[in-house]
């Protein structure tokens, strides 16, 4: 029987939509009895949150200063103290999950099974390497205890109609290190929608040439009720944050609607739209590659046809 | 602080486009253009950047893999890297065993400081460097942008979800790099002329005495569902009214 435990993802305040996904795969173990970790220094209402996941058994949480915020490097040996119970622990493939769980499974002698997009049995799964042009099937030893990351866009959250018990943790580790300070999140946020948990998202590329162009690809987007993507080549030159980026290193994602607009199309861009369900590409060039993978395409510059659009919509 | 410790993998270059063996036993590797995971590239230029700055006085280039990764061990030398370590293991290692592996030549040669890419573009694992620091007790610095030194502390901004997140560490310590790090320098001929003269040591994996940690197996690749190419509209009504068709408008 598999006993998994969910790391929740959260800011201190709120419990991150990635944790509902990443429950979703726990799940999906056949006979999986799922309980989700709260690391928090005050974990009340995440906890109370968490435990409306369906398909869980429990909520513990543990509580210390802290953990106030999500460093690897503390909240890892909590996890470790508590994992001789479980067969299996999960985290979210996100920032968050991708920088706590290696260490964690480097703790308890295991390796990680990164970004699990399937869940073939127990023990065997399937991921994507290479960028997505190739997914593998592995398969970890049923004798050692199996961490792993899941790629969220894989799956949807379960519904929130649970009301499972929440009980408090032992959260005692004796040393917890104190050479990992945390200082700042600088972050760009808007009122717009999380581009991890958006519907639509309106993504624009090189071709927008400046900050301010984007201008119109926040037009559109605000016109669609759309979260704002970048591919790499839009952030590296400035023209928007980190946090915009979709892709390979950048966020994994899949909206109902994605629009691209003058992106080329490259595979580690590709790779974080695969599970969109309507693929949108505007591009002058009828050969760009992102009309391969696009369902519906219009060749066009982008600077009149986005505004035209954007009009069109009212 | 004394010595770097930078991780070059020898990888399938990102332009390839990668297929899957027809058997799917693995993906096509043989006659594929190979180089540097282009985030330990970064690694290294950051490396490099920290020695020129006289805040470090050596930079090691190490590869764990076939002797063919002498090749990227030695772009690495001549990119600037003082000396270089080739572990030899002709089986794939996961990385758990590599963490181990790099910490065995941390307590051999006393590094300071290890810089990784956060990710190889091949297994896309995102986990050496946590693993790393975490059998070692260090601070892990991931997915970083900026990296200041200051005496024996850093201050590292580091590309997450939420935007950019600045942590204190003290060194020793383990950092992994994102790709707005830095833009790695191009090697120039008399560079490569040089780098063979630079020391490139071999050690057989199995002389370290490594532990590889329970193995996960690869039982079979095969290739990713295809999207279809849709319609293609003829102007932003017809895109109007292709998105209403679909309720996305
Ligand atoms: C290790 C690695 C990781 C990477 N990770 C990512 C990642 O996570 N995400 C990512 O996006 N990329 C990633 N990349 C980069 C990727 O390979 C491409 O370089 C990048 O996606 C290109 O961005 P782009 O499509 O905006 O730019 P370009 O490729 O330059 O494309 C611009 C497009 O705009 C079109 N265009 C120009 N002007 C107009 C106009 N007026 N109207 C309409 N169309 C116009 C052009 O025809 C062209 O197709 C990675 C690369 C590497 C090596």
């Amino acid at each position: 029987m598999s006993k998994v435990l969910v790391i929740a993802e959260h800011d201190g305040a709120i419990l991150n939509p990635s944790t509902a996904k990443t429950v979703a795969c726990a799940a999906s173990i056949d006979g999986a009895s799922v309980d989700v970790a709260v690391f928090a220094a005050t974990a009340g209402p995440i906890a109370s949150e968490a435990a409306k996941l369906a398909s869980i058994a429990r909520v513990v949480t543990y509580e210390r200063s802290e953990n106030e915020y999500a460093l690897a490097a503390i909240i890892a040996p909590q996890i470790v103290a508590v994992a001789g119970e479980y067969t299996h622990i999960f985290g979210p493939s996100t920032t968050f999950g991708k920088d706590l769980m290696p260490r964690v499974a480097a703790l308890l002698g295991v390796n990680q099974i990164s970004d699990i997009m399937s869940v073939e049995s127990s023990h065997t799964f399937k991921r994507p390497v290479y960028a997505g042009s190739a997914i593998a099937t592995v398969e970890a030893p049923m004798d050692a205890i199996l961490v792993a990351t899941v790629r969220i866009a894989s799956y949807s959250a379960v519904t929130d109609n649970n009301s499972a018990l929440i009980e408090s943790g032992d959260p005692s580790v004796a040393d917890i290190p104190t050479h990992t300070r945390f200082i700042e999140v600088k972050s760009g946020a808007t009122d717009r929608p999380d581009l991890q948990t958006a519907v639509k998202v309106v993504s624009g590329g090189r071709a927008l040439a400046s900050a301010e162009n984007f201008d119109i690809i926040y037009r559109l987007a605000d016109k669609l009720g759309a979260g704002v993507g970048a591919s790499r080549a839009a952030v590296d030159a400035g023209y928007v944050p980190n946090e915009m980026q979709v892709g390979q290193t950048g966020k994994i994602i899949a909206p109902d609607l994605y629009m691209a607009i003058g992106i080329s199309g490259a595979i580690q861009h590709l790779t974080g739209i695969k599970d969109a369900g309507t693929i949108v590409a505007i591009n002058k060039d009828e050969e760009a590659p992102i009309f391969e993978v696009a369902d519906i395409g219009l060749v066009a510059d982008l600077f009149t046809a986005i505004p035209e659009l954007t009009e069109a919509l009212d | 602080m004394e010595k770097i410790l930078v991780g070059l993998k020898r990888v399938v270059d990102y332009n390839v486009r990668v297929r899957v063996k027809s058997d799917g036993s693995d993906v096509e590797t043989d006659g594929v253009k190979m180089s540097i995971n282009p985030f330990d590239e970064i690694a290294l230029e950051e490396a490099l950047r920290i020695k020129e700055r006289g805040e470090a006085s050596e930079v090691i280039v190490i590869s764990v893999g076939t002797v063919d990764a002498q090749q990227q061990l030695r772009t690495g030398l001549a990119m600037g890297a003082d000396r270089a370590i080739l572990v030899e293991s002709n089986s794939p290692v996961d990385p758990l065993g590599l963490a181990r592996t790099f910490k065995s030549i941390i307590d051999r040669d006393d590094i300071d400081l290890v810089i990784l890419g956060k990710q190889a573009i091949d297994d896309d694992n995102s986990q050496t460097a946590q693993m790393l620091s975490a059998i070692w007790g260090r601070p892990q610095a991931t997915f970083a942008s900026k990296f200041d030194v200051a005496g024996n502390k850093a201050t590292v901004t580091r590309e997450v979800d939420a935007g950019l997140e600045v942590i204190e560490i003290d060194l020793p310590a383990v950092v992994s790099t994102d790709l707005r790090m830095n833009e790695p320098r191009y090697v120039k001929l008399p560079d490569i002329m040089k780098a063979r003269k630079k020391p490139l040591e071999l050690i057989a994996i199995s002389d370290l005495g490594i532990d590889q940690g329970p193995e996960i197996k690869s039982l079979m690749f095969e290739p990713p569902l295809e999207r279809e190419r849709g319609v293609m509209v003829d102007d932003v009504a017809g895109l109007v009214a292709a998105l209403k068709e679909k309720g996305l408008a």
